[in-house]
């Protein structure tokens, strides 16, 4: 009891707390949002233009692939984070902050996603993808309505994945200047020996990779028809849902 | 009426050359199925990827109802695809659509509406016998259910041409019944000229009209089913219609015996035992209606005091080929 109680009437609780949660929210949404937006389609280039790919173009892919997505990849995201500063400021007009922070984020996610786009589309069989240029599809198309459609589980467990690297790089962020709980953790745990804050935030950030977790999961098991487990789970759980639409009808 | 022409297909593999199809040239008539058989690295998966323009022939043409296809445009590619279904050994479907939205897929790509989708699709589901399926994913089908979904796809562009690259191969031998007497009522109903690629001899004696062998990006064989039996020149009859297995004794002469047509249901070995005084054994044999015809395959000893070579020369003067075997 005394514990909750020094909990609420600790400042770095009451006050600072939902800000700074908002503050990470926000970072991760930004960032996962522009994640999103350019690792998708750079994914999607980096499997087509493969040799052998829907439009192989070799020189160009391995410049993609070596040069940028691998050089970024390498690079230890704080120290890409400092060297992006300049960057953030000319893009948000802030070096700090939430904002500012998400450029880094972002350009630090997006090759991670990008590589398991990838990887997520390479395991499309040829076969379908014969049978969609087969039947009349442009390229486009193809990329549309058979890769993307058939790899949709797997590409929203990949951003799932992206999305709580996000939590953590963003935890790294608030350190240099970014917020949100990383930089509450740092000050109060770290530097104020606050114990229960440290508990708390970590519990929170638990909670928040918990949820991305599980919403991930539920969306990828509803798109995915790939086995007749999850085909059919799909199926008996909407007879479910039917049979209890029944039932209210009934009463 | 499909018609391939001198069609060659080479490789460059480093610095060698491969020839993939040497001088293909094969010709099918409306309405008819035409096998084509070989060996794995015969050249069949090539000759289907240049007939869909997967690939492009390095020379030759195919013509499909009096329309070249080989020196279409690459604009023009996806028009002259349309105008081929193509059947897949493992059907290919999607997985994230139903029977119904497979089915609907090609017809999507040219923005056909909305209610004539579902009309057309309704129309190729019952025609596949799967309209009670329409709503299933591929995997709650069985393996021949897959393929009928397929083969509704293939034809949902309305096509004149079905090309089924090893259509049964995957299948246990009643689905592969099943899907062989729906591919031939689908030929007969809707006037299709199918090919059919496939290693599988009794899919060739089954459904085709027609048969080529394939060997080495070759065709050293081809011809109508019933020529292609009774020729005793060839392999491909032998591989068609193959003797049964047998322990030979060898102390009595052993003929071999193909009869073709009126001869196979002519009583020859009566009037053989007759004639000769003979005594004649069967030793193996089979009897089979193929295209149409009769054909039997049979190894005799005959024991006779008659020399062999006056009862050889009354067997071909029957019609009978006759080979002693050695």
């Amino acid at each position: 009891m005394n514990l909750l109680d020094n909990l609420f009437q600790n400042p770095g609780i009451t006050e600072a707390l939902p800000e700074e949660f908002l503050a990470t929210l926000q970072m991760v949404g930004i960032s996962g949002f522009f994640t999103l937006l350019i690792g998708l389609p750079l994914g999607i280039f980096l499997h087509t233009s493969s040799p052998g790919g829907l439009r192989a173009m070799p020189v160009t892919n391995r410049i993609v692939s070596d040069v940028v997505v691998n050089i970024t990849r390498s690079i230890p995201f704080a120290i890409l984070m400092v060297s992006l500063i300049p960057l953030a400021r000319f893009l948000t007009g802030s070096s700090i902050g939430p904002v500012a922070a998400s450029v880094s984020l972002s350009i630090g996610a997006i090759p991670f996603f990008a590589r398991l786009v990838e990887t997520s589309l390479r395991d499309v069989s040829s076969g379908k993808i014969d049978a969609a240029l087969v039947m009349g599809s442009t390229r486009l198309q193809v990329i549309t309505k058979v890769m993307i459609a058939e790899a949709l589980p797997s590409l929203i467990a990949a951003f799932t994945t992206t999305l709580v690297t996000l939590v953590g790089y963003s935890a790294m962020a608030g350190i240099i200047g970014g917020g949100g709980l990383g930089r509450l953790a740092y000050n109060y745990g770290l530097q104020r020996f606050d114990t229960a804050v440290m508990v708390v935030i970590i519990v929170i950030i638990v909670a928040i990779v918990q949820i991305i977790q599980l919403i991930g999961d539920r969306l990828a098991q509803r798109v995915d028809h790939r086995t007749a487990a999850t085909a059919g789970a799909r199926q008996s759980r909407s007879d479910r849902r039917q049979a209890m639409a029944n039932n209210v009808v009934g009463v | 009426m499909i018609t391939v022409t001198n069609l060659r297909k080479t490789y460059r593999q480093g610095e060698r050359t491969v020839t993939a199809l040497d001088d293909v040239t094969l010709s099918v008539p409306k309405g008819s199925i035409h096998g084509i058989v070989g060996h794995s690295g015969a050249g069949k998966s090539t000759l289907v990827r240049c007939l869909t323009l997967l690939d492009r022939p390095t020379s030759g043409s195919v013509v499909i109802d009096g329309r070249e296809l080989t020196s279409v445009k690459d604009s023009e590619v996806r028009t002259a695809r349309r105008r081929i279904g193509m059947v897949f050994q493992h059907a290919n479907l999607m997985d994230s659509r139903t029977a119904a939205q497979n089915v609907a897929h090609p017809l999507e790509l040219v923005k056909t509406p909305k209610a004539e989708i579902g009309r057309k699709v309704a129309e190729l589901l019952s025609l596949v016998g799967l309209t009670e399926f329409a709503d299933a994913y591929p995997s709650q089908l069985s393996g021949g259910q897959k393929q009928r979904v397929g083969i509704a796809r293939a034809l949902a562009s309305d096509p004149d041409v079905l090309l089924c690259d090893e259509p049964t191969s995957a299948l246990d031998p009643a689905t592969t019944e099943d899907i062989l007497t729906l591919i031939r009522k689908l030929t007969q109903t809707l006037d299709l000229t199918v090919l059919v690629i496939t290693h599988e001899m009794h899919v060739v004696k089954r459904i085709c009209d027609s048969v080529s062998l394939l060997e080495r990006g070759r065709i050293i064989e081809h011809g109508a089913l019933r020529d292609i039996v009774g020729d005793r020149a060839g392999s491909l009859g032998r591989s068609l219609m193959p003797l049964p297995s047998s322990t030979a004794d060898a102390t009595l002469p052993e003929l071999e015996l193909l009869l073709v047509g009126e001869t196979a249901s002519a009583p020859i070995l009566s009037e053989l035992t007759r004639r000769f005084d003979a005594n004649v054994n069967v030793i193996a044999g089979t009897v089979e209606t193929l295209g149409g015809s009769r054909f039997g395959r049979l190894r005799v000893e005959v024991d006779s005091a008659r020399p062999l070579g006056e009862i050889t020369a009354y067997l071909e003067g029957a019609g009978v080929h006759v080979e002693v075997a050695a």
